[in-house]
Formats: C-alpha cells, sequence, structure tokens
C-alpha cells in the first residue's frame, strides 16, 4: 500500500541526501519526493511517496528518525488528511482535438496555462489518482511533455507537524 | 581565547579528556599536526603506518575502555583509507570520531589534489558526519560529534575540516552544553512493558536469554548477571556479547548461531520464550528466518528502535538503555510474588544437560598436527582466561570464540558485524595503549595478518608488547571450509603461496619471532611466549596448524538452529 511519509528535517545541505540515500541503501522504494523549505527557515519539509508491508513502513519511519538531521516524521496515511499533487502537462492541440482538449481539461477542472497555435500547456491540481485519470483520457501519441510536482499533504483538521 | 582552526581542535580534545588521537599526517592536515605540536600536553598522538589501521586502532581503544576513539587522517586517500575502520566500526556500535582534512573551501568541488566528497563517502557509514565551514562552527560541532557518538546507541561521527577552517580564527571556550533538538535517545524504558516482560519470563517453561553486545556497550554485565541468576535460566551470547556474562558460570550455554554449540543453538530453536537484550539478529545468529525458533514468544530490549523487528518480529518491545532496564527488570523481580516455574524449568534444564553432553567442541586431540583449537586453548591455559583478546577474521576468530571463554566483557575485540580481515593486530594495538601492564594478544591467521602487518613498525614504535598468535594452514581457512562443504572442494584462491618467513620478519621490525610445529612442544614453547622475559617485547607466533580442520558446529547457510553439522 502507498503511504505519504511527511518530515521536517534541518535546512542544510545533505540532509536531503541522507534520506535519498537511506531509501537506496535499504531496498526502499521512492515513488516521490519533494521537498522545499517552510516559514521557519531552519526547516525544510520533505514528503515522499513509498510502498511496503506494514513492516517495511514501519522500519522507513524508525530508520527516518533515526537521521540526525530528520527532526520530526508523520505517515500522513495513519490518519484523516489531505493530499494534492501538481501536474502541468504540454499537449500537441491541432485540428478537432484542439477544442477536445480544453473542454476535458474543465472537466477535471485543469487550466489552460500556455497556448500557441500547435500546443497547450494544462495545470492541473489534484491527487494524484485524479491526475493519472486526466492522462489516461488523452491520446498517448498527442503528451508531448508531462511534469508533475509529487505530492504533498497535511493532516485534516486542527493537528500540525510541527516542533 | 582566539586561536587558529588548528589549535581550537586540539586544545577542544585537551578539554574533552581524550587520552590517544591515532592518524597519520597529510597536506589538509598539516595545521593540525602543527598545532599537536604546540599545544599538546597531555593529549598523545600515535603515528600509524596506514590509514585503516588508526581507525581499527581507535576502535580497540574504544571497545576495551568504553571512552570514544578518536582518529586523525588527511583529506582523499587519508579518508577513503579510514573507510573501511569507520565501517567496521559502524557495523558493531563502536563510539568514534573521526577527524578528516579538507581541502580548502574555495577549492571544495573542483577536483584539487587529494579531493574526495568524505561527507558523501561516509554518509552511509557513520551515525552523523559534519563538514565544517566556518571557524566560529568547529568547536561547537566536535562537541556534538562526542555528545553523538558516545550516546544512544554509539557509533562513528566523521568531522571534515577544510585547511583554510583550520588556519583561521576564532574565540575558544570549550562548550558545555550540546543542543541538538532532532537528538532524543531514549534514556527510560516503559515501566509497563517492563512489568509485562517480566510476568512473560516468569510464566515461561523453557526460557532462554540471549545477549549481545549491547550489553557490552551499555555497561550492563553486573546487572545482567544478576537478573540471569535471580532467574536461573539458561542464557547464550552471540560473538559481539561475549564477557558481558561470566562464560565459566553453569548458566551459560555458550555462543550461539552459526558456530554456536549445540546447547546454545537447539535451546533457542526449542524455547518459548526468548529475552533478548542488546541483540539485533544478526543473520549470523538466526539462521533460516522462516525456521527461527518456532514456538517463541519473543521480549527485545534494545536502546535503537530501529534494531525491534527489524528481522524477527517481537511480542514485548522495550526501547531503552539495557542497564536501566534491567535493572527496572530486577527491581520488579524482587517485588513480585509471581514465581516461576521450577518444575519446568528443571526439565528444560536436564533437556538442555543432554544437549551440552553431547560436547559439541570437541577435537581429536591424538594427531601428529597442532590442532587450532589447541593453540588457543593453551593461550587461554596460560593466559588463565584473562588477557584482552583482538581477532582477525576467519576460522581463527571462531576458534578464538569458542575456546577462549571470557568471563569479563570488554576483554573480546573483534569484526563481529562487518568482519574485516586485518581488524587484528591495529585493534590490539589499541588496547594495549589504554591497558599497558595487560597482557593484549592477537589471534589471527596467515591471511588476515598480511593485510595490516605493517603495524608491526607502529607496535615497535611505541613499546606495544602485543603477542601475535598466528593459526598458520596455509589456506584462507574460512573460505577453504565453504569450498569443501558447497563447492565441491574446488579450492579456488583459498591457497596461500610464497608467504614470508613470519619469525624474520617479526624479527626485521626488531620483534620476537617463534615458530611452533611440533604439539608435543606447543605448551612449553607458548609458556615462553607469556614469560616475565617477554613481558615488554612484542612476540610473533607462528604456529603451524592442520591444514583440514574445519570450524564445528556449523549451520549451513539457509539452514535453520536445528540443523546443526556436527563433526
Amino acid at each position: 500500500m502507498k503511504h505519504i511519509i511527511s518530515m521536517l528535517m534541518e535546512n542544510e545541505s545533505g540532509a536531503l541526501s541522507r534520506v535519498s540515500g537511506l531509501f537506496s541503501a535499504r531496498g526502499y522504494n521512492i515513488h516521490a519526493l519533494t521537498v522545499a523549505p517552510t516559514e521557519d527557515e531552519s526547516l525544510s519539509r520533505l514528503t515522499l511517496v513509498t510502498s511496503g508491508t506494514e513492516q517495511q513502513i514501519e522500519q522507513i519511519v524508525k530508520h527516518l528518525n533515526r537521521l540526525i538531521d530528520v527532526v520530526k516524521v508523520l505517515d500522513l496515511t495513519e490518519g484523516s488528511h489531505i493530499e494534492r499533487e501538481l501536474m502541468l502537462i504540454k499537449l500537441s492541440a491541432t485540428g478537432e482535438m484542439r477544442e477536445e482538449y480544453k473542454r476535458l481539461a474543465d472537466i477535471f477542472r485543469g487550466d489552460v496555462i500556455d497556448v500557441t497555435a500547435t500546443t497547450y500547456t494544462v495545470q492541473m491540481v489534484g491527487q494524484s489518482q485524479k491526475l493519472d485519470a486526466f492522462i489516461n483520457a488523452l491520446d498517448p501519441a498527442l503528451i508531448l511533455e508531462t511534469v508533475r510536482s509529487g505530492t504533498v499533504g497535511v493532516l485534516r483538521g486542527e493537528k500540525c507537524l510541527h516542533l | 581565547m582566539e586561536m587558529t582552526g588548528a589549535r581550537i581542535f586540539v586544545n577542544y580534545l585537551e578539554d574533552e579528556g581524550v587520552e590517544h588521537i591515532w592518524g597519520y599526517p597529510g597536506g589538509a592536515v598539516l595545521p593540525i599536526y602543527d598545532a599537536l605540536d604546540t599545544d599538546a600536553k597531555k593529549l598523545n598522538h600515535i603515528l600509524v603506518r596506514h590509514e585503516q589501521a588508526a581507525v581499527h586502532a581507535a576502535d580497540g581503544y574504544a571497545r576495551s575502555t568504553g571512552k570514544p576513539g578518536v582518529v586523525l587522517v588527511t583529506s582523499g586517500p587519508g579518508a577513503t583509507n579510514a573507510v573501511t575502520g569507520i565501517a567496521t566500526a559502524y557495523m558493531d556500535s563502536i563510539p568514534m570520531v573521526c577527524i578528516t582534512g579538507q581541502v580548502p573551501t574555495s577549492m571544495i568541488g573542483l577536483d584539487a589534489f587529494q579531493e574526495i566528497d568524505t561527507v558523501g563517502v561516509t554518509r552511509p557509514i557513520v551515525k552523523h558526519n559534519f563538514l565544517v565551514k566556518d571557524v566560529n562552527d568547529l568547536a561547537s560541532t566536535l562537541k556534538k560529534a562526542f555528545h553523538l557518538a558516545t550516546t544512544g546507541r554509539p557509533g562513528p561521527v566523521v568531522v571534515d575540516i577544510p585547511k583554510d577552517v583550520q588556519n583561521a580564527k576564532s574565540n575558544y571556550e570549550y562548550p558545555q552544553e550540546v543542543d541538538i533538538r532532532s537528538y532524543l535517545p531514549v534514556t527510560k524504558g516503559h515501566s509497563g512493558q517492563i512489568k509485562k516482560a517480566v510476568e512473560m519470563m516468569l510464566a515461561a517453561k523453557r526460557p532462554i536469554l540471549y545477549t549481545g553486545g549491547g550489553v557490552v556497550l551499555g555497561e550492563a554485565s553486573a546487572e545482567l548477571t544478576e537478573m540471569t541468576h535471580k532467574l536461573g535460566f539458561p542464557i547464550t551470547q552471540t560473538l559481539m556479547g561475549l564477557g558481558a556474562f561470566p562464560a565459566s558460570d553453569k548458566q551459560s550455554v555458550g555462543m550461539l548461531g552459526m558456530h554456536g554449540t549445540y546447547e546454545a543453538n537447539l535451546s533457542m530453536h526449542h524455547s518459548d520464550v526468548i529475552i533478548a537484550i542488546g541483540a539485533r539478529f544478526d543473520d549470523r545468529v538466526t539462521g533460516n528466518l522462516e525456521k527461527f525458533c518456532p514456538d517463541a514468544k519473543i521480549i527485545h530490549v534494545d536502546i535503537d528502535p530501529a534494531s525491534i523487528s527489524k528481522n524477527v518480529v517481537v511480542d514485548i518491545p522495550i526501547v531503552g538503555p539495557v542497564k536501566q532496564v534491567l535493572t527496572e527488570m530486577n527491581a520488579v523481580l524482587d517485588a513480585t510474588d509471581q514465581k516461576s516455574d521450577e518444575a519446568a524449568l528443571a526439565d528444560w534444564w536436564s533437556q538442555i544437560e543432554e544437549w551440552r553432553a553431547t560436547n559439541c567442541l570437541r577435537y581429536d586431540t591424538m594427531g601428529e598436527k597442532i590442532k587450532p583449537q589447541a593453540a588457543v586453548e593453551a593461550v587461554w591455559e596460560i593466559t588463565k582466561g584473562d588477557a584482552f583478546v583482538a581477532s582477525d577474521v576467519g576460522q581463527h576468530q571462531m576458534y578464538a570464540a569458542q575456546y577462549y571463554p571470557f568471563d569479563k566483557p570488554r576483554r573480546w575485540l573483534n569484526s563481529g558485524g562487518l568482519g574485516t580481515m586485518g581488524f587484528g593486530l591495529p585493534a590490539a594495538m589499541g588496547a594495549q595503549m589504554a591497558h599497558p601492564d595487560a597482557t593484549v594478544i592477537c589471534v589471527t591467521g596467515e591471511g588476515s595478518i598480511q593485510m595490516n602487518i605493517q603495524e608491526l613498525s607502529t607496535c615497535l614504535q611505541y613499546g606495544l608488547p602485543v603477542k601475535i598468535i598466528c593459526l598458520n594452514n596455509g589456506f584462507l581457512g574460512m573460505v577453504r571450509q565453504w569450498q569443501e562443504f558447497f563447492y565441491e572442494r574446488r579450492y579456488s584462491m583459498s591457497y596461500m603461496e610464497s608467504l614470508p618467513d613470519f619469525v624474520k620478519l617479526a624479527e626485521s621490525y626488531g620483534h620476537v619471532g617463534v615458530r611452533i610445529e611440533d604439539p608435543k612442544t606447543m605448551k612449553e614453547q607458548l609458556a615462553e611466549v607469556f614469560s616475565e622475559e617477554n613481558k615488554n617485547r612484542l612476540v610473533f607466533v607462528d604456529i603451524l596448524t592442520d591444514q583440514q580442520e574445519n570450524v564445528y558446529p556449523m549451520i549451513p547457510a539457509g539452514a535453520g538452529l536445528n540443523e546443526m553439522i556436527l563433526v
């Protein structure tokens, strides 16, 4: 099962490689990973999507906690949470598909954010499965480029991941 | 007081109470070596002949004392040569601080002479590492390094210091406080879990204590011994744990695992409750996980949560320092009205005695050739079982573990996790430096000793009277044994030709060399090696042993603990 693991880590060079190195050294999967600064400039927020048995996920969380640069770790999937991913997708949009893709983007609540005579670039936000569904609705031959941010997420309600 | 980074480093080590630092100079640490010359008062630097040996020596010092080992090497090849030593310490959770020189910060990333990304190279084999970019952070970083290395689950910490940081100036004051917000090792086990564990222990019918290196690292021998005696249970120790509980005590059933005793492995396999303390269910201990101890409920005490339920899922996990947890367990045992099942225990012990009666460590003593087991036993007798024994890796390591039973912790120094050949001699040097008047032995083979034999020179320079017991069978013995068992006796590359004359080699380094070839004179010759006359001399004892001898008992890879090859 997929797990979204979110953590606060020291905003220091090398911290990211300690996390990614742990995953490669111990043979764990990373499906997606995203990292950016937070309101506290000494901390970065890293979110990664991984999968494994319950025992493996438990080990992953324990090993992450063992890293000195990792300050807090939370498996978002354990509780009620919101998750989102951003996608920018560039499509070949000519002939009758030009109109069709605009309608399709509307149905998925995507925005066409860049237009040329032959292309559309669509921006879409949602759960990863929704972005997958949009891609599946397209003719693969007409997809020019797909850029996805990886999933980020927060706990629902008043609960927060903080120090 | 304002001073250079190099002088801050030396003064910091003085203030930290570091006695010895093992190292090797080079371009990127010249300012520090200069500061050692001008500022070191009590701090003693030992010049090794290869950086790997510096790390193993610091490691041997740490294992034999419990204090952190400290290493100083230069950038590039100095750091990469140290890597094997650092990894060795990491796998066995040995407290260590390794300082590496680095090219000046302005040249980092430019492929400068002797530049290597030390922090990157060592990342997977350290508890943590630092690159110090600002001299103002140097003292506080060193403080963090020592704090991390010695607390929680100990381990090596690398501090990489660029040359310009060594030359830059800052105010130095020994930092009294250390604050690492993400690092709060557990200081106390959960009392509820401890109570539950004691209840489970006392209800057991076929219990066994399984203890590891964590008891040694956690200085919990006395507490373990007290609890074991209170409970009256059998106890088996891992290769790393030997000595934490006295081997001569009747409750000890010896080492377990691949070359463990018949009684230890069968007691584990048939147990209904395993009390694992400071041990990590290593594959050399468990054998095939699917066949591991099918009837056992498991209690696991460990300082590192990530060690718990890693290989074997446990029933009662207790995260905490073993010393504190055992103290509390002893208190709970004293207070409880619950009694252990005496009748079941008596049955269990009579079963164990039956297994013990197979005398699985027996070997042929009638032959014309020297048996390696006999050599180790003779050394044990002569040294009254009270020496510091550093071992290399291979058959001789297993013979030492089996035939030199230890009654005290920190006497047995071996590379258990990484299995590093070449560990023995430098580790013995470290132990000898820490215990100048003690008998320190290096049990080795003709293969392992040649991986760090250059250190004979260091031993002469510092007057380290290590006794090297080289079990020389002309083969990479453990490789040969596996080839005999599992590769139809194709002894591919396990035979060593063109061996040096070790006696002459030792003599050329200024030491004493002795060759022993005859089982009849062996004891007498060995007694002379350990005589008063040789007390202050390094003696290299080249013992020609039976080439065909194998280590028994043995659990082949993939088998369960109950599937042992006896003789």
